[in-house]
């Protein structure tokens, strides 16, 4: 068995163990590869492309966070190729989707150069803001559509699968069975999904009333009906003879 | 919402549950046939009887075309708008069509009792125009009166064949479906035989020395395939054939399933013998109804007949097919997306390596081959490996199905030895151009194909010659073209296609073939704004370059041959876009 493998990343000898990602070995190496639907603890997919690097003898452009490693390999993390990719799919991004709230994207669309007015006359993927629950709101125009939330919601965390897609190619969209309204689903608002949003498609209800100019009495004023309407249930759920408590 | 019954679907979970998730195209299948659609407490009736969380049935059932999850029109007309029925005039009909739905249409009724829809190719093209009611296939639409239409009493289209060799089509385009019986006059099953009467390790060096290579556009080596497969440890393997056609200009496979399939039962029993698997499966595409049954029927014959099955011919081998539907989705012909969907899953294709030959179907070593592929097995055992050698050229052996349409006298499947010249297919074969019309361009591949032009009229048909003259065989689709065609509205239809069929998974083609598509509009349009051509060959490069599959890395291939052989259809008409971003 091997314990390490020797390959050159933008020239560089990087030394890395078997199985590790080319991602990961240019971190080590002190070079970043941009990724979007990448997570630290979710599976990776390799379906946003913005990690792709050339990789000698390889015909098309390779996704470096699911590539291994080999001997020998020989990866350029930035030319022409790899630029030209990266920089597109950032362009056709802004023009789909709304991404005022995914400061990491946007800096990597100051860093390639990308116009976010690139396609004019664009079809973008608007959607109307989903607020059918107490605890976040779903505002899937600002969805990149990196799966991370119906992966934890699923396989890679809570086995709870209150989320799955809806529609197919430029249509597709995260959702519930027959678009039914979050607390109608198996949902547990346990909250993963939310966390690992990279563009705050996903947010706290009461973070989301704060910016729409809510001050803090308000917003408790508002959640107070949907507080009280839960104590009741739990309560009738306990008693369910007495009747419950005012 | 009204009341549904759910008693009807009680056989079917019974029948289908044990078997989980892998079962969720199939009851939804029979879902449909039994309440016209999937109503929401079937589709969770479904979900828990085959233990599939219930967003998971919804993003299945939205994922595919052909399952309808609001009720639809008694009567589905499904009308083919790709190049060659979209030449033949399916704009047209379409057009006729809904004049006569609304002409049909009682006053105050809440949904027609007739849906037309626009779809993809059909693979009916040597018939165009061409469409689908209720499943059943109607040639030259154009010609049929509409009560015919309606009622399904339009003739069914039969196979037209013709070419230099008949040795994969010699049951073929004779106007009827070759049963066990005409199969086995005719030798039929005798290299199944031949070839349980030999070890696995000869006919997987025959299938190799043979130089067969896949049919299905990709041109890996079969031999080196089934060799892997072959080699691996694993106690479960299987054996899959992709049947799943939906290359704009193919029906290659179509008309083999229609006319003679024992010959494709045959093929895939000699592979799993070959490689020792005891299970296969025929994936077919949705859309192929009438040939779903011929093979359905074809499969309880071989049963009957002991060709597959347990102790098949008295050899002690054991092997099985289970034959399955598609459901609307072009992506599926991608050998993983097709596993996929046999798991009961959306179509999306998986990243690759790990390869089908060591983590295929349910993760087991898998062959997936092609129908043409399959069913040059049998050819080779029987004409021996340097027999079959003898047709075809030195890297090109053997007989290849080109599915001819478009604007030629004879529109159909022609199969020559690989090195014939195109010319030679055109005029001798094809009957030429229609009188009074000149050539001006053919689509070799389909819509992931590239333009030939006059230039490569005496281009020989192999993949080495197709290489260097920079065109590409594909699945063996020649899509003709007169000079009287606007080259802008045939990419309009490709650029549709891909971005109605781009599943959606990876960001370059869920997003680049819609871009593509916007910009093919506005050149359709002569709108084309400064800038297009660059936008399309980025968008173009970067599909090609960096998608995750094959339908992504060739979604661009034709736009950017049209921009090579004529750029001027691609020149700005406006100075500045009329819209913008909001």
């Amino acid at each position: 068995m091997i314990d390490s493998i020797t390959l050159t990343i933008d020239g560089k000898p990087v030394i890395a163990a078997p199985g590790t990602t080319i991602l990961k070995a240019a971190a080590s190496a002190g070079i970043e590869i941009p990724t979007i639907c990448y997570h630290d603890y979710c599976t990776a997919n390799a379906l946003c492309r913005l990690c792709v690097v050339e990789v000698e003898g390889s015909r098309v452009l390779v996704p470096s966070c699911v590539a291994k490693v080999s001997e020998g390999m020989k990866v350029s993390t930035s030319t022409q190729r790899v630029i030209r990719s990266r920089r597109t799919i950032l362009e056709m991004l802004a023009s789909t989707v709304d991404l005022s709230e995914a400061p990491e994207i946007q800096a990597y669309m100051h860093e390639y150069g990308a116009q976010s007015e690139r396609f004019p006359e664009a079809e973008q993927r608007l959607s109307p803001v989903l607020d059918d629950n107490p605890m976040y709101i779903r505002d899937y125009s600002k969805c990149v559509l990196c799966w991370r939330c119906v992966q934890v919601c699923a396989e890679d965390a809570q086995y709870t699968h209150a989320i799955n897609f809806s529609g197919r190619g430029f249509e597709t969209q995260i959702s519930t069975f027959f678009e039914k309204p979050l607390p109608e689903t198996t949902c547990v608002f346990c909250g993963q999904c939310v966390a690992v949003c990279p563009t705050n498609a996903l947010k706290p209800k009461r973070q989301w009333l704060l910016e729409q100019g809510y001050s803090p009495d308000e917003i408790m004023s508002l959640t107070r009906t949907e507080r009280r309407r839960r104590m009741r249930r739990e309560t009738a759920a306990e008693q369910p003879a007495s009747g419950g408590k005012s | 919402m009204e009341e549904i019954d759910l008693a009807p679907l009680q056989p079917v979970l019974a029948d289908l549950g044990p078997q989980g998730r892998t079962a969720l195209l199939p009851a939804l299948h029979a879902a449909q046939e039994l309440y016209g659609y999937i109503p929401e407490p079937v589709a969770a009736a479904v979900g828990q009887a085959l233990r599939v969380p219930l967003a998971e049935v919804y993003g299945v059932i939205d994922f595919y075309a052909l399952f309808y999850r609001e009720p639809v029109a008694k009567t589905v007309i499904h009308v083919c708008g790709d190049p060659a029925c979209g030449m033949a005039g399916a704009d047209g009909v379409m057009k006729v069509m809904s004049q006569q739905i609304e002409r049909h249409t009682v006053a105050g009724q809440t949904h027609a009792s007739i849906r037309v829809e626009r779809v993809a190719c059909l693979g009916l093209c040597e018939h165009a125009p061409a469409l689908l009611v209720q499943g059943a296939p109607v040639p030259k639409a154009d010609t049929q009166s509409w009560e015919d239409l309606v009622s399904g009493k339009a003739q069914r289209p039969y196979s037209i064949v013709g070419g230099d060799l008949n040795l994969l089509t010699e049951n073929c385009g004779k106007n009827r479906v070759t049963n066990i019986d005409i199969y086995r006059k005719g030798g039929g099953y005798r290299m199944l035989e031949k070839a349980l009467a030999q070890t696995p390790a000869e006919i997987i060096a025959a299938v190799k020395s043979a130089g067969l290579v896949g049919r299905g556009g990709a041109a890996f080596p079969t031999g080196v395939k089934w060799e892997a497969v072959a080699a691996t440890q694993s106690q479960i393997k299987y054996v899959v054939c992709n049947a799943d056609e939906a290359e704009p200009g193919t029906f290659k496979d179509r008309v083999v399933i229609e006319d003679d399939p024992h010959r494709l039962i045959e093929g895939l029993a000699i592979c799993a013998y070959a490689v020792g698997a005891h299970k296969g499966y025929i994936y077919i595409r949705g859309e192929y109804t009438l040939q779903h049954l011929i093979l359905k029927a074809a499969l309880n014959e071989a049963r009957q007949a002991g060709m597959i099955g347990q102790n098949i011919l008295n050899s002690g081998f054991e092997f099985d097919i289970e034959l399955r539907r598609g459901a609307g989705a072009y992506i599926c012909g991608e050998e993983t997306a097709l596993f996929e969907s046999i798991e009961g899953k959306r179509g999306f294709p998986r990243v690759k390596p790990p390869f089908p030959t060591t983590h295929g179907l349910f993760g087991k070593p898998t062959v997936i081959n092609n129908v043409e592929t399959l069913i040059n097995v049998p050819l080779i055992l029987r004409l021996g490996a340097a027999g079959y050698r003898q047709l075809g050229t030195e890297k090109s052996p053997g007989p290849k199905l080109f599915c001819v349409s478009g604007d030629v006298v004879n529109p159909g499947l022609y199969e020559v030895p690989f090195g014939v010249s195109f010319r030679h297919l055109l005029e001798d074969l094809a009957g030429g151009m229609r009188p009074g019309h000149k050539f001006k361009a053919a689509l070799f591949g389909g819509a992931a194909g590239a333009f030939a032009v006059e230039k490569d009229l005496d281009v020989r048909l192999s993949f080495e010659d197709l290489r260097a003259a920079g065109l590409t065989l594909g699945s063996g689709v020649i899509t003709v073209f007169n000079e009287t065609r606007d080259m802008k509205d045939i990419l309009l239809r490709l650029g549709h296609f891909f971005a109605d069929e781009s599943c959606g998974k990876c960001y370059p083609c869920q997003m680049g073939t819609q871009r593509q598509y916007e910009i093919l509009q506005r050149i359709a349009e002569d709108r084309a704004l400064p800038g297009d051509v660059d936008r399309l060959m980025d968008v173009g490069w970067t599909m090609t370059d960096a998608s995750l599959c094959g339908l992504g890395q060739t979604a661009a291939s034709a736009v950017m041959s049209a921009i090579r052989h004529w750029p001027e259809l691609f020149e700005a008409h406006q100075t500045t876009p009329q819209g913008g971003l909001a």
